[in-house]
């Protein structure tokens, strides 16, 4: 039905109000990405987009930007964290749905939207006052005893644990994230038609079988649906890691070092940078932010929703 | 339905008549140091006059912009802008209150204020020249102390910020190595070390890393029982961080209305001065007469009444000197 097609003066106020409310959505995405891209011209200009992306050098006192540390750091927080988070929601999911009795799965769902619901500077004061003492003191110092001397993998683990550092990041963010992942992959083994489940249990089939066989090859696209979305979370997550991941724009091999994210950067110097140029490549950075988090998000989009249609047949 | 307009017709009501008796507002922008005192302040001031200012600590950075495009009463900055910035976007300068930074350590057996450094010591320790306590060049300044061999860390602000521009102008004013290989600014490319967010981050980096150094704003260094060192000053004398050499800093200062005051208070050369200290600025749009002469006048009365508050929260009040140079300012300027 064609907008305004009532006969009621008053549908056509209503449809056009819905229709002005969803098109300023466009508008406001179109518009913040002209701001960025007005904004950071000059230091587009001034570093190219292929020197920008690929330098590491960030001095402000120099007038020198490159975006690489950040985006390193950005990348290797969200991998780790990722690495940490999918194996323990995967874990949750497939306990609610598969294992726990039916009144547990009320309690340990609602705890996990709970641990969604706290925002995310709770996050970074826990992290930089309770969490990152722990690390320095106990568990990292126990992980460079037992990985340290192992060729290879002992690089990883190199320097004096401060609690400071890329672990204790990926830590918070992976906690953050364990919700997201959860809930969706919990939402995608619902989707495994009983009907499958109850034919392979008559089989005779295990209940790790039958997770293994049916439920995790049946919600996969799901599931990774639900972690490229955690994905685009990780990568824009700030208040949480702003404050432990100390702001150092150095690529560094180890995971007790400090590093900085596009985010982190954004949040330490937005405020007190007092250069043109440098609120520029300020505004690039985040310009960079934008388009990864935007391509993330498309895919996770895009496996959705193709998971969707195979489901729905 | 009616009931709801009649509500939402009482509230704009309200909304209008509180705006018509606050007649006055002021609005201020900027550094986020001077912030406790300024809404302290203000709170008195409004109790005795009615007045309502405002003040949201963006940043000095965002002091400046907002000031520069006109939208606040008055900008506030932790830097001085220089004569030529301030001709070029009409804008009038003073100084309001005085800080400064103090380096502070952890190290074992070693009380608050014992350890001494020198300001080729300082340098060289942040440059990663010095790498351990036992360094002939700091166990040379301190006879008295047993320092281990220890490796030093170095913790630095991770934000922009105008405490870190205070004190790598310091290093740079003393140690040329610093200026010409680092530079400052208020985020500078630290060539070791690692860092803190805030002052907060950074007392919490320093109290729990043995063997480290930081540098934190005085007032968070006094409130937080931090072990502060001693720095030997332009004068050569080892001077204590505390109200005294802050002040002996502030008067001996070269401030000079006609520069609009642009002065970095490092380095000062009073025999009691501690060296890392810097005022915060006020910033008033030159054309704006009315506005200005109330803010001027809030000033004025905190100049007057204001500094035991000031005390209070340890900032440290500008010395009578420079009051009256800048009450001569604001008569220059037509402002009282």
């Amino acid at each position: 039905m064609a907008i305004g097609s009532g006969k009621n003066p008053l549908d056509l106020v209503f449809s056009s109000l819905t229709a002005i409310a969803s098109f300023s959505v466009i508008f406001f995405i179109l518009g913040i990405l002209y701001v960025l891209i007005s904004e950071s011209l000059p230091a587009i200009e001034r570093f190219g987009v292929i020197k920008f992306l690929t330098s590491t050098d960030w001095d402000p006192v120099k007038e020198s930007f490159g975006a690489l540390t950040n985006i390193y750091g950005t990348i290797l927080t969200t991998f780790l964290s990722l690495l940490i988070a999918i194996p323990v929601a995967v874990g949750i999911a497939i306990f609610v749905t598969e294992i726990a009795p039916d009144f547990l799965k009320g309690p340990i769902g609602i705890a996990i939207e709970l641990l969604a619901a706290i925002p995310s500077i709770i996050y970074g004061m826990w992290g930089l006052f309770t969490l990152s003492p722990i690390m320095s003191s106990h568990i990292e110092p126990l992980l460079k005893r037992i990985f340290g001397p192992i060729p290879l993998v002992g690089l990883l683990f190199q320097g004096t644990p401060m609690g400071i550092d890329i672990l204790t990041a990926s830590v918070i963010l992976s906690i953050m994230i364990i919700p997201f992942t959860a809930s969706i992959s919990r939402d995608s083994f619902n989707l495994t038609p009983s009907v499958v489940k109850e034919s392979a249990y008559a089989i005779g089939a295990t209940k790790w079988e039958v997770i293994k066989n049916i439920v995790i090859p049946y919600s996969k696209l799901g599931v990774f649906g639900g972690i490229v979305l955690s994905l685009g979370r990780a990568l824009g997550e700030t208040m949480a890691i702003a404050f432990v991941l100390g702001n150092n724009h150095r690529i560094t091999t180890s995971l007790f070092d400090a590093a900085a994210t596009i985010t982190v950067t954004l949040a330490n110097e937005f405020a007190e940078a007092d250069k043109d140029i440098y609120l520029s490549a300020l505004f690039y950075l985040a310009m960079v932010l934008f388009i990864m988090s935007f391509v993330t998000l498309a895919l996770a989009k895009y496996f959705l929703l193709k998971a969707e249609r195979k489901y729905s047949r | 339905m009616k009931t709801i307009l009649m509500v939402v017709l009482a509230m704009a009501l309200m909304v209008f008549f509180t705006h018509a008796e606050a007649a006055e507002t002021l609005n201020g922008a900027g550094a986020t140091f001077p912030y406790p005192v300024y809404s302290a302040w203000a709170f008195d001031y409004n109790k005795i006059t009615g007045v309502q200012l405002n003040y949201q600590s963006i940043g000095s950075g965002g002091g400046v912009r907002q000031i520069t495009e006109r939208t606040v009463h008055f900008g506030a900055s932790d830097d001085p802008l220089r004569p030529e910035q301030l001709q070029k976007d009409r804008l009038l300068q003073f100084p309001a209150v005085i800080g400064g930074v103090v380096p502070v350590a952890n190290l074992e057996n070693v009380k608050p204020g014992e350890l001494k450094l020198d300001p080729e010591s300082l340098c060289k320790i942040f440059l990663g020249e010095i790498k351990f306590w036992d360094d002939p060049k700091i166990t040379k300044i301190n006879p008295g102390l047993k320092l281990s061999h220890s490796e030093i860390t170095v913790v630095y602000r991770s934000d922009g910020a105008g405490t870190t521009a205070i004190f790598t102008h310091y290093l740079s004013e003393t140690c040329p190595d610093w200026k010409s290989r680092v530079g400052e600014g208020k985020a500078v490319k630290f060539p070791v070390g690692i860092g803190g967010k805030g002052n907060e981050g950074v007392a919490n980096y320093v109290k729990r890393t043995a063997n480290a150094i930081g540098y934190v704003e005085f007032a968070y260094a006094k409130q937080n029982k931090l072990d502060y060192l001693q720095l030997k000053n332009r004068a050569g004398n080892f001077v204590e961080p505390g109200f005294e050499s802050f002040e002996d800093a502030a008067e001996t200062g070269d401030f000079d209305a006609k520069k609009d005051f642009y002065l970095w208070l490092t380095n000062a050369p009073g025999k009691g001065s501690w060296p890392i200290a810097g005022a915060t600025f006020i910033l008033l749009a030159k054309e704006k007469t009315d506005s200005n002469k109330n803010v001027v006048k809030f000033f004025d009365w905190a100049f007057k009444i204001g500094d035991n508050k000031a005390k209070e929260l340890v900032y440290v009040p500008l010395p009578k000197s420079l009051k009256d140079k800048v009450r001569a300012y604001w008569k220059t300027n037509g402002l009282q």
